[in-house]
């Protein structure tokens, strides 16, 4: 029962001392690491070490020329947005010579980190398939036998490339277009790695597969592309996680991620977000829903230093449904803005935005969102839901909903709250005999609780695990 | 001599600059159940957020002894831990945090470390029983929704498994029906040990007819103006508060 993990008595914050735990680096040991800065000599290099179709190449090299030219949003948090330093990062690295599917032949150094970050651990344990990402390569990745006889692939994007070209040929872009915005055109030109997933007609994927992201180098950007097509009546849930170590200069997490259900197809996309606060997160994912299909956007948000990104769906066919769940925990110099853009094409769609965020430390998460009902949609449902918790006076909470209706036959409902953590609640757990720490810590919790419950056991676990740290010292 | 299991001598509390109490002098003795009765606005409540260590009440004179020990200027967990706690006339929710965590938590605080699961789980059984709470109480969040009853079924069944020394009771009685008001008072009955101490605070008499208390205590501008026994709380009964003051006036204690 997911709800017996709201608070997890066992944990004792005292034990834990360090903030951020995923803060180690490993020596730089690579086959390849290109210069800084972006050239399409750059671009060309690494189609070329990727012995990639030309169409690719040549995709690549116009998606350099649109990020060249495009400008910088001019909205969300700009002044971090222009303090990117683009000629400083480094576009491509290739930690070692292949994608392994046995833990046992990973370079040593990698494999150690991802013990430390308990990856193999988790396959083990619950996973019905795992890819690990280090800098811009898949160094592993395996799939349960049983799936891989029932035809389900799940690959790197890399190798999905390789042996299955006409799909990914079919549907790669498809989604969402190069030249969206200008980092999905930079993801474009130069993405590497990501997680390619087939589920056949009518099968069902029980057990989550998993894919781990791990930024090293100082000064890197990972660009990894994921495409997830689940076929009619089909069911996947896919899980990401992502952390990097913590250094003085900026790094880049620039993803594009679209996902396909075709009609009465059902994916689950889940992520739990932990970079380091030096990782600037600019992420653009898109789903589009045929009839009858469901897509479910878990997404959470509690590292990076600037996050932008609005997990979409488009709601094609009739009857589809989309969900985005949405959380963010912003701390000191964080700024999380993050929501949900839900597009009802088609009559008889249903959509539900929740969005929950924590801000502390002087912390900013803002909500931005979009519903978007087209003339025609007749029938729909919608509902957004949008609770800001403040642990303190100088964090900052801030919601941007838009809702564009062109039909009248809609039901819509809108809600929005911003709390505080009640001096009442806290003096009913202290007088309980928890700490102020401790009390937070659970309010926190409570607060989470939804999102929470989404998750897989060990992640919630994990989760709370992570905020009980965060609420550590936090009470003045 | 006994050492008191709460002493509470000349003391004098405020909120916003405002003084509430004003000289409270109250000693409770292991094995002893001690009403507090008083009008609305009394300073009742003020009282028992005091004894607690609300950050907000601050003490201006007077001390608070808990079994010999100072403890007017612990924080509130540690108080909690020492062996005191509080049922609260108005509970406030903390939504999404399940009655069984939160119970868990809880218990595992006060009693300094975790409780098997085993133990637990027929310690907490034994308790709903006696309460009459549903099994479905324990996936709830913490108060969210609950009714005035169910709110304060929680508090009690909070007690029983926290097992305090010393109980202070803050209107545990109000907004019940009758059939509530005795198992709440059975409740309380079952706290009564030998070597606990509770304090219940009241406005109305109803509520000790089901729970025999050793002392009552009547409460009015900010402290307690005659003590008695059990037969204190039926003569407020029949004639009203007003009549203790009256009866201070021609006693010339006012």
């Amino acid at each position: 029962m997911a709800t017996e993990l709201a608070f997890d008595p066992n944990t004792d914050i005292r034990d834990i001392g360090d903030d951020y735990k995923y803060g180690f680096s490993d020596k730089e040991d690579y086959l390849f690491k290109s210069g800084r800065g972006l050239t399409p000599e750059i671009v060309e290099a690494i189609s070329t070490m990727k012995k990639e179709p030309k169409w690719m190449l040549e995709l690549r090299l116009k998606a350099l020329q649109t990020f060249l030219k495009k400008p910088m949003p001019t909205w969300g948090n700009t002044k971090m947005l222009e303090s990117i330093d683009f000629d400083n990062i480094y576009y491509y690295i290739k930690p070692s010579e292949r994608s392994e599917k046995n833990w046992d032949d990973v370079p040593e150094g990698i494999k150690k980190t991802f013990d430390r970050l308990g990856i193999p651990e988790a396959e083990r344990k619950f996973l019905a398939g795992v890819t690990a990402q280090y800098e811009s390569e898949v160094v592993y990745h395996s799939i349960r036998e049983d799936l891989t006889a029932q035809g389900v692939i799940f690959l790197d994007m890399d190798s999905g490339l390789r042996e299955h070209e006409d799909i990914i040929r079919e549907h790669f872009a498809s989604v969402i277009p190069v030249a969206d915005n200008k980092f999905s055109a930079l993801n474009s030109a130069v993405w590497s790695g990501g997680s390619f997933v087939w589920v056949p007609a009518g099968v069902r994927v029980e057990i989550p597969l998993q894919a781990y992201f791990r930024i090293n180098a100082e000064n890197m950007g990972q660009f990894e592309r994921t495409l997830i097509i689940a076929e009619p009546g089909s069911f996947v849930h896919y899980i990401e996680g992502c952390t990097a170590p913590t250094y003085s200069s900026d790094s880049l997490h620039s993803a594009v991620v679209e996902l396909i259900a075709k009609p009465g197809a059902h994916i689950r996309y889940t992520t739990i977000q932990n970079w380091s606060r030096n990782v600037y997160n600019l992420v653009t994912k898109r789903a589009v829903a045929q009839e009858n299909a469901k897509i479910e956007w878990v997404d959470g948000n509690l590292g990076s230093k600037l996050t932008m990104k609005y997990p979409a769906i488009y709601l094609m066919g009739e009857g589809a449904t989309g969900e985005v769940l949405s959380v963010a925990f912003s701390g000191h110099d964080q700024h999380q803005d993050a929501g949900a853009k839900i597009i009802h094409a088609a009559p008889n769609t249903t959509s539900i935005v929740t969005s929950k965020s924590i801000s502390k430390d002087g912390g900013r998460s803002s909500y931005r969102g979009l519903i978007k009902v087209l003339p025609g949609a007749t029938g729909v449902k919608t509902s957004v839901k949008c609770d800001a918790l403040l642990l303190d006076e100088h964090s900052r909470s801030d919601t941007y909903p838009t809702m564009e209706i062109d039909e009248k036959d809609v039901s819509v409902e809108h809600e929005a709250t911003v709390s505080k953590v009640g001096e009442e609640q806290l003096f009913y757990l202290m007088s309980r005999g928890l700490t102020a720490d401790e009390a937070k810590a659970m309010v926190v919790n409570g607060f989470f609780e939804p999102f929470t419950k989404e998750l897989p056991l060990e992640y919630a676990v994990e989760l709370n695990r992570l905020i009980q740290l965060e609420m550590e010292g936090s009470v003045g | 001599m006994v050492t008191p299991l709460l002493k509470i001598e000349n003391l004098h509390a405020e909120v916003d600059g405002k003084e509430i109490l004003r000289g409270v002098d109250l000693t409770i003795n292991p094995g002893e159940v001690h009403a507090l009765m008083g009008r609305n606005g009394s300073g009742k409540s003020t009282l028992s957020y005091a004894i607690m260590g609300h950050p907000n009440y601050k003490i201006t004179k007077g001390r608070i002894f808990f079994q010999g020990q100072e403890i007017q200027e612990l924080a509130t967990d540690v108080r909690a831990r020492l062996g005191i706690s509080l049922g609260f006339q108005y509970p406030v929710a903390i939504p999404g945090v399940s009655v069984s965590n939160f119970l868990r938590a809880t218990t595992k605080a006060v009693r300094g470390q975790e409780v098997p699961i085993k133990e637990f789980r027929k310690e907490l059984t034994a308790a709903m029983e006696r309460l009459g709470v549903p099994k479905e109480f324990l996936s709830r969040y913490v108060n969210d929704g609950f009714s005035g009853g169910e709110k304060k079924r929680l508090e009690i069944l909070q007690m029983a498994m926290l097992k305090p020394k010393m109980v202070v009771l803050d209107e545990t009685d109000s907004g019940l029906d009758i059939d509530a008001l005795k198992t709440v008072s059975s409740g309380i009955n079952a706290l009564a040990t030998p070597e606990t101490g509770i304090l219940l605070i009241t406005h109305y008499q109803r509520i000790l007819n089901y729970v025999q208390p050793d002392f009552v205590h009547v409460f009015q501008d900010g402290r307690i103006v005659t003590s008695g026994g059990a037969e204190l709380s039926s003569k407020l009964e029949e004639h009203g508060y007003d009549w203790v003051t009256q009866e201070q006036l021609t006693s010339g204690t006012v």
